[in-house]
């Protein structure tokens, strides 16, 4: 089954506020999606954390629904000098 | 604990490095656990696998047991170190060679 990137980024925002999410359709098929999910809540916790945190916010879709979702998760970086 | 649970905590207790994968690491039936073999193959330290697919009782119970909704799973000295996302991250890093005490 398959599901809108749209959809999966209202998820995520709704129940993680503060992220910055960009999703990527790998396989232009709407059931194969990389996502990029960067959010200040995500300091202090584990890499294990952050993700737990993405697939809870999309409420046991992923595994399900969602065949596959290539995670990466980070915590925004500070401006640097360019 | 039911009888899954206990059966995991076994696997995960008598081997220091353990993937649960869909497949074989000679014929993994899934792009995600396929990654996760050529990382650990890449790394050259001794690995344990659990082929999922052929134990349906492990395969729904390795989701609770580390509250993790997919597959492969990682497990380093008894921790969940988590899935193929997590490991080529920890690898392009350098952590994973480091929690694997290979020098590749």
């Amino acid at each position: 089954m398959a599901m809108a990137a749209s959809e999966i980024e209202r998820l995520i925002k709704a129940s993680i506020p503060d992220a910055e999410v960009t999703i990527r359709d790998l396989a232009g098929d709407s059931d194969h999606y990389a996502a990029r999910v960067v959010a200040g809540s995500f300091e202090g916790m584990s890499r294990i954390k952050q993700h737990q945190a993405v697939y809870s916010a999309l409420g046991g879709r992923v595994g399900g629904e969602l065949h596959a979702l290539q995670l990466e998760t980070a915590v925004p970086q500070p401006e640097t000098n360019k | 604990m039911t009888e899954a649970q206990t059966r995991i905590a076994d696997l995960v207790k008598s081997n220091d490095v353990v993937l649960f994968m869909k497949g074989t690491p000679l014929f993994p039936q899934c792009g995600f656990s396929s990654r996760a073999i050529a990382i650990l193959e890449r790394l050259g330290a001794p690995y344990e696998t659990v082929d999922v697919l052929q134990d349906p009782e492990i395969r729904a119970g390795i989701k609770d047991f580390s509250d993790w909704p997919t597959i492969p799973q990682l497990y380093v000295k008894g921790e969940f170190v988590g899935g193929s996302d997590i490991m080529m991250e920890m690898f392009e890093s350098g952590e994973l060679q480091q929690l694997l005490g290979a020098d590749a």
